[in-house]
């Protein structure tokens, strides 16, 4: 880089955070070289537009939502419902643009050293959309509704590891656990843990689709279109547009047409095909964003074939990962590396070299295990990823080189998560992110985890994975969460292809910061409040 | 005119009996799809503790020809009961969602029967000239195109490239009518282009169908002109076909509408069905199936009745 192009960036780097006002961004910018209409215009291109201004509507399409979709937190799980729980209702703690984690409606946290009490320290200033403030009650009441005899959330088995949750005076509460667990914080980011208010006798008002987000409900028609305004009283910087139209439009093409007619401002997802004809559009800009949402192909390692470790390795050398992301997901995800850990995640390893795909690896590992010829067959649906079974018959062509024989089964769209995930021994699996690799390992690689998706049993992992649990020192935990992921990937039963990206798009006029979230679509369903119109 | 009232309540009482077989058919085809609403709801994060919570909480721990028996009695006094997911009222649910699906029916009607009747009497008059094959060439080409992809050339033209229409029929309330007509234009279009062919092919045949006849003949003789020939006299005889052709198609407007509805977001009933299902809701899904048959049984009796009046020789039967 040139001095000068050098100086530009960094002049404009300093404005953009605020450092530099226009009057001295100008006299720089004349002193080194720059004639007064080449600074007066790159302050309006680069630095203006980076400035958060308030105002205007918003209006997103939206996919996946339905006329099912209702404000119980506890059964949160179309992608609709999670992008207006991150407007109208708000978390303890939120996963930043940098993909770490701050402060919503909790100001401050801290754990005993062996990790099982938390305390958080509540903000005082935070309101309900009737102005009523936010207590401890209230928090107290959102957790409990995912805990206990009964609760119907689908949010209970990860709050299974809490054994009271109290109302520590009115700004704060305490939670305690049976068991060390240094990510609770973390936890408190998950879609269903929302905040709602609490009625008197300790149960959750949601039902109505009050919250302490950033926008307030106008108007809710199921399915069809969610109408909201600013929230007065929200507790936050941001929420810079004055409304939010958020529109249901599950067709992709229909989605597609509204932003580039101009309909709607953002969409949440992109069709992969059409992507490319997307990007030609000089108003619009595709969003590519990595996230932790991974493909697993999980083989019982307790089956035959898949109960030899040379069988799995042979497997996870016989496939081509960089073509499968180019070829099925157009570019649009990252290779994996069979360990549950994306690059967006705390902790995620940098050291452990990529798998290539090598036949003859993966032919010398078949011969260590004494197997002369592999036919397996492989479930997938195209329910779980359009293209799912098009991933496994491309597979099964590259395992074919190192003489194996991959049979792709097309299972029914319906019920495949319980007639076929968790029965068949080996099948296509699609993970949403999780925001920690312990949650992640806990969930699905645990020995004794229900849903242990490749029944992997290893000693070492499963002593690390409580090891690291409880531990509050970040280098340790990096360190052992490393070995976890170095010994799934060459002992562990899952092949994991590529993390999805999170594919999206915006009219040129709305803005953001440098950073989005990976969480979810749209900055991590946040960009409701983070996004301003230029 | 006592006849027909008295097939008018014979038909109607078919009816009844036909929806009460159908409600059973669609209860049972909903039982036995995989999966249940408690595994649609909680997805892939279910538990089995707490799907049981779920089923027990929805009442779905009894038996389903139980479910079934209760379901009936609550309909024959007039509550459809609670969408299973939602827990609001079915009636709630479809109530606006019903009349938006009935306006584009309408709209698509309004425009499309006329239109191909008054074609189907065109080409007729000018029959295998090349009006009558472009006519034709054309309205078969629409009816033979899926509604999705008639809908998408709409878009890409009318939308898109010119500009013309919006592409999203998403409708607010207070708007105008005027309004409302400019933004569901399309999805309205796409319907008439699906129904339009069959309708005019109909006319077409059967006034041609009569022009063969020794009266017709005779009119030409005493030098009727040739419009004056079908319009006056073709016209009235073929009106029992024709009749029984629109009536079908426009049950079809209200129940073929769902490809257009997703293309176009439209928010009608066709939208709510598919949720429905995927749901496993079965309530909603019943209702939406039973409000779709009970369209088709009334259409029908309607056109039965239309032709019987136009026809004074069924009108007296001997």
């Amino acid at each position: 880089m040139s001095d000068k192009k050098q100086f530009k960036a960094l002049l404009t780097r300093d404005a953009k955070s605020g450092k530099l006002g226009r009057r001295d961004f100008m006299r720089y910018a004349v002193a080194a070289g720059m004639t007064i209409p080449l600074a007066s215009g790159l302050w309006t291109s680069e630095v203006a537009a980076a400035t958060p201004k308030r105002g205007g509507k918003f209006r997103v399409g939206v996919h996946d939502v339905n006329t099912s979709d209702t404000f119980d937190p506890g059964t949160y799980l179309s992608v609709g419902m999670i992008q207006l729980a991150h407007t109208h209702r708000s978390y303890l703690t939120e996963i930043t643009p940098e993909n770490g984690l701050g402060p919503d409606m909790a100001d401050s946290w801290s754990a005993t050293p062996d990790a099982k009490t938390w305390t958080f320290e509540l903000n005082k200033s935070a309101t309900f959309h009737n102005g009523r403030k936010f207590t401890s009650k209230d928090a107290v009441a959102s957790l409990n509704h995912h805990r206990g005899e009964g609760s119907t959330s689908a949010a209970a088995a990860l709050l299974a590891t809490v054994v009271d949750v109290k109302a520590k005076g009115d700004h704060a509460i305490v939670i305690e656990l049976n068991q060390g667990s240094a990510d609770l914080p973390w936890f408190m980011t998950d879609y269903h843990l929302a905040i709602c208010p609490a009625n008197d006798d300790g149960t959750l008002a949601w039902q109505d689709g009050m919250g302490a987000g950033p926008y307030k409900i106008v108007e809710h028609k199921p399915g069809i279109s969610t109408n909201l305004e600013r929230h007065d009283g929200w507790h936050r910087e941001g929420a810079y547009f004055d409304t939010i139209e958020m529109l249901g439009l599950n067709d992709p093409n229909a989605r597609q047409t509204a932003l580039i007619t101009g309909d709607v401002d953002a969409i949440t997802s992109v069709d992969l095909k059409t992507m490319a004809l997307m990007a030609r559009n000089k108003n619009l800009i595709v969003e590519n964003v990595p996230s932790g949402s991974a493909i697993t192909l999980p083989m019982f390692c307790d089956h035959a074939p898949f109960d030899n470790v040379d069988v799995r390795l042979a497997l996870k050398y016989a496939i081509d990962r960089k073509e499968i992301v180019e070829k099925i997901m157009f570019g649009t995800a990252t290779v994996g590396n069979d360990y549950h850990v994306s690059s967006g995640m705390p902790y995620a390893p940098t050291d452990i070299p990529q798998r290539p795909y090598d036949p003859d690896k993966a032919k010398f590992h078949l011969k260590k295990a004494g197997v002369s010829s592999l036919n397996v067959d492989l479930s997938a649906a195209d329910s779980i990823l359009p293209g799912a079974v098009d991933l496994c018959v491309l597979y099964s062509e590259h395992a074919k080189k190192a003489g194996i024989s991959i049979n792709p089964v097309r299972e029914a769209n319906d019920g495949y998560w319980s007639d076929v995930w968790l029965k068949k021994p080996w099948t296509f699996v699609k993970w949403g992110a999780r925001p920690t690799p312990d949650q992640m390992f806990t969930l699905a690689y645990k020995d004794d985890a229900p849903w242990n998706e490749s029944h992997w049993q290893n000693k070492r992992f499963n002593e690390l994975l409580l090891i690291a649990k409880a531990e509050l020192d970040d280098k340790l935990r990096a360190e052992q969460y490393r070995e976890m992921c170095q010994i799934a990937s060459d002992d562990g039963g899952t092949v994991i292809p590529f993390f999805a990206n999170f594919v999206y798009a915006r009219n040129k006029k709305v803005a953001h910061g440098p950073n989005l979230a990976a969480a979810w679509e749209l900055d991590g369903g946040r960009g409701y409040h983070r996004w301003w119109f230029a | 005119m006592g006849d027909i009232v008295s097939i008018v309540m014979k038909r109607l009482g078919l009816g009844l009996i036909t929806l009460l077989v159908i409600s059973i058919i669609i209860f049972f085809a909903v039982e036995l799809l995989p999966g249940d609403i408690a595994q649609a709801v909680l997805g892939q994060g279910a538990t089995e503790d707490n799907l049981a919570a779920l089923r027990k909480e929805l009442g779905l721990d009894r038996a389903a020809p139980v479910r079934y028996l209760e379901w009936l009695g609550n309909a024959l006094t007039g509550d459809f009961g609670n969408s299973l997911v939602s827990k609001t009222s079915v009636s709630e649910a479809i109530g606006t969602r019903f009349a938006n699906t009935l306006f584009l029916a309408v709209y698509a009607a309004v425009i499309s029967v006329p239109v191909a009747i008054f074609l189907g009497v065109l080409v007729a008059l000018f029959r295998n000239s090349v009006f009558d094959r472009v006519a034709n060439v054309v309205t078969l080409t629409s009816i033979s195109s899926p509604e999705f992809f008639l809908g998408y050339i709409l878009i890409l033209f009318l939308a898109v490239k010119g500009g013309y229409f919006p592409a999203i029929a998403k409708l607010d309330d207070g708007m105008s009518l005027i309004d409302k007509l400019n933004r569901t234009f399309l999805p309205a279009l796409t319907m008439v282009l699906v129904v339009v062919a069959h309708m005019m092919r109909m006319t077409r045949a059967s006034i041609i169908n009569l022009l063969a006849s020794p009266y017709v003949e005779m009119a030409r003789l005493k030098g009727v002109p040739a419009w004056k020939v079908i319009v006056k006299h073709t016209l009235p005889n073929a009106w029992a076909p024709v009749i029984n052709v629109v009536a079908l198609n426009l049950a079809y407007l209200i129940t073929g509408v769902v490809l257009v509805e997703v293309v176009f977001v439209y928010p009608g009933i066709g939208q709510l069905l598919v949720d429905a299902v995927t749901k496993r809701d079965f309530p909603v899904v019943q209702a939406c199936c039973l409000i779709f048959a009970a369209t088709f049984i009334l259409l029908n009796l309607a056109a039965d009745v239309g032709s019987i009046l136009t026809n004074p020789r069924l009108r007296h039967p001997k």
